[in-house]
């Protein structure tokens, strides 16, 4: 049993006296949306670049779908699909030349290229401008090109620069959107990106990147817990005077504090108590009005850790 | 099962064939060259001067001459103002070759499609190897376009066939028109990988063919008289500098293709370069066969080859080494 599609161990990748990425131990199972996050040059897309084969690696190991890049980046390439960041194709040329171009380098039989090329872009739905020229496409539909470049060659794990960048907040959720549709799907995703709150709601893990060093690796709670101090925050809204349910609340287990701040109850807790608190106030006699786990965000996570670390240096 | 003790058995050299995917690249280059705007106008100048040059050459040409090679005669005969055909071809056959790849990688880089292509299950070396072929390609069917159009006016005109050693002749000087054209789209190449911007590729590769059109022959007359003795005084040091001479101006191609073009064109042309009369008595002044030519500029004609493989062979070797990222 393998679940397994990608793995480093000691990754790493020196230009000169600068190491843009250190000894990277990343894992990323089948079936998962595995999001590489961190700031601008953080060394994200090096990374890529060394699992694709298109970049040696000064030291360490690399193993996509059981294939060396380095050694076998034709294996490799042919069932790896790479979106790069700010995708370019030729201008000049219709969206089916553009594809086609790619589907005849993947050496696609000729009897279904016209087919797989129709096909990836129904997908991303842009059958409509088919055979316009490139040129006059949007930055939205340049992405969705991008997309549909890589489904041609019905990839088993899909590798994305920054897919959301440049792109305005509504065309970047419907990207991902498409993303989570292949998700469903059960193909592999590796995307990096910057922009850490569009991405959190697809990632099922994510790998936090620093300096060329993964600082952090796990899904978005457990990153949370680890940073955060591991801090449910619950809201309870109730009828009447809210400072009343405090005590049964503070019976609770696994409940760090629980404070009143303009008539609502907040309960930091160490689990997801959100029945056990909802039970202790209605025993208490109270009616609830509502309830609610505020989600942790990436950014948090990432502010506050880089502060931790930067105070940590500093001390 | 661990990943590791899945992995195929590491070998030394690279999977697969490095030309995989050539035909892919070298078709989409050739339908790109041919379809380009860029050539449409090249092709119109070559047009333009080949139409012009034969046209006014063929005024002085009269069919009813007892001269062997009026085919021969079309490529070389000038009459003011014009220049020979040949002259052109000299100085248009570099500007068509750079035209045609000045901005081939950097291009590629530019638009952001070099890393999307090299995702793709092909080497770098079928990229670059697929974009010189399919401009060489190009150019050998405009030019072979352009001979064909010759011989049909000359047909036409002079109302007599071409004999087989014409035709002969003309293929290897179309060969020889080739290469010249290859190396001068190597050198295009090779700063197209060198250069980021197409603009500074472009014009470096002018300035490479304007210094051997223009100053080459300059420098060689100031270098040559240094390198050999102070003062000449006995006819092997005259002889001597005088080859040293010849062999500096050879390193220009257009020296080279100018030979091939004499050798070729002009048959009664026996020697190349440095001759003492004591070598030319008793030479019998008679055009030489085919075969006996083609040995005269078999040097010139593996020296443009050799030096075409050898730019590419650069450019291959850094493009290998470059960083692909943006």
């Amino acid at each position: 049993m393998n679940d397994l599609v990608l793995e480093t161990r000691g990754l790493t990748k020196r230009y000169g006296d600068f190491t843009a990425v250190d000894h990277l131990d990343l894992s990323v199972r089948r079936g998962e949306v595995f999001g590489l996050l961190g700031p601008n040059g953080a060394g994200k897309t090096t990374t890529i670049l060394m699992l694709l084969g298109l970049t040696e690696p000064t030291e360490g190991e690399v193993n996509v779908l059981g294939f060396d890049p380095a050694r076998q980046p034709l294996s490799v390439k042919k069932r790896v699909g790479y979106m790069p960041d700010q995708v370019g194709f030729y201008d000049d040329l219709t969206a089916r030349e553009n594809l086609f171009y790619i589907a005849k380098l993947n050496g696609i039989p000729r009897d279904q290229i016209k087919r797989r090329v129709e096909e990836a872009i129904e997908r991303v739905r842009l059958s409509e401008v088919i055979d316009k020229r490139v040129g006059a496409f949007s930055r939205g539909m340049r992405q969705r090109l991008g997309l549909a470049d890589v489904l041609i060659k019905n990839p088993q794990l899909i590798i994305m620069d920054e897919p959301t960048q440049g792109l305005d907040p509504e065309l970047a959720h419907e990207f991902l959107s498409l993303i989570h549709s292949l998700k469903e799907e059960g193909t592999t995703i590796l995307l990096s990106s910057h922009l850490l709150h569009q991405v959190q709601a697809i990632c099922d893990r994510v790998g936090l990147f620093s300096r060329g060093r993964m600082v952090l690796q796990g899904t978005v709670p457990e990153l949370a817990r680890k940073v955060l101090g591991g801090a449910y925050r619950i809201q309870l809204e109730t009828e009447g005077s809210a400072a009343k349910f405090r005590k049964a609340l503070e019976g609770l287990q696994d409940v760090n504090a629980v404070t009143v701040k303009d008539g609502r109850i907040i309960v930091e807790a160490q689990k997801d108590i959100r029945a056990d608190a909802a039970e202790a106030v209605v025993k208490a006699g109270g009616r609830l009005r509502g309830l609610s786990v505020e989600s942790q965000s990436l950014d948090d996570i990432y502010t506050r850790y880089f502060e931790e670390a930067k105070h940590e240096t500093v001390n | 099962m661990k990943p590791s003790t899945r992995r195929m058995k590491v070998r030394d050299e690279r999977e697969g064939s490095p030309w995989t995917g050539l035909g892919a690249v070298l078709t989409k280059e050739m339908a790109d060259h041919l379809t380009g705007v860029r050539m449409l106008i090249l092709e119109m100048l070559v047009l333009l001067t080949a139409v012009g040059t034969i046209y006014t050459a063929l005024q002085t040409i009269r069919p009813g001459s007892n001269d062997e090679f009026l085919y021969l005669r079309l490529f070389t005969t000038a009459q003011d103002p014009l220049p020979a055909f040949v002259f052109f071809l000299a100085i248009l056959v570099p500007l068509i070759a750079i035209a045609l790849s000045f901005d081939s990688i950097n291009g590629e880089f530019n638009r952001r499609t070099l890393s999307r292509i090299l995702a793709q299950p092909v080497y770098r070396d079928a990229l670059l190897m697929g974009k010189f072929l399919g401009g060489l390609l190009t150019l050998t069917m405009v030019f072979s376009a352009i001979w064909l159009l010759i011989f049909g006016i000359g047909i036409l005109r002079l109302g007599v066939p071409p004999t087989a050693e014409e035709t002969g002749r003309a293929l290897w000087f179309l060969l020889g028109t080739i290469f010249y054209g290859g190396i001068w789209m190597a050198l295009a190449l090779l700063f197209s990988t060198v250069f980021r911007s197409p603009a500074t590729a472009a014009l470096a590769s002018i300035a490479v063919w304007a210094f051997f059109i223009f100053f080459w022959n300059i420098v060689v007359g100031v270098i040559a008289p240094l390198l050999g003795p102070k003062q000449i005084t006995t006819l092997d040091q005259l002889v001597a500098a005088g080859q040293m001479q010849m062999i500096l101006t050879r390193i220009s191609p257009i020296t080279l293709y100018a030979d091939i073009a004499t050798i070729m064109l002009q048959p009664t042309e026996r020697f190349l370069g440095f001759v003492l009369p004591v070598q030319l008595d008793r030479a019998i002044q008679a055009p030489l066969p085919l075969a006996q030519s083609v040995l005269v500029i078999w040097p010139q004609l593996t020296g443009l080859i050799a030096a075409t493989i050898l730019l590419f062979a650069l450019a291959y070797v850094l493009f290998q080494r470059q960083e692909i990222r943006a």
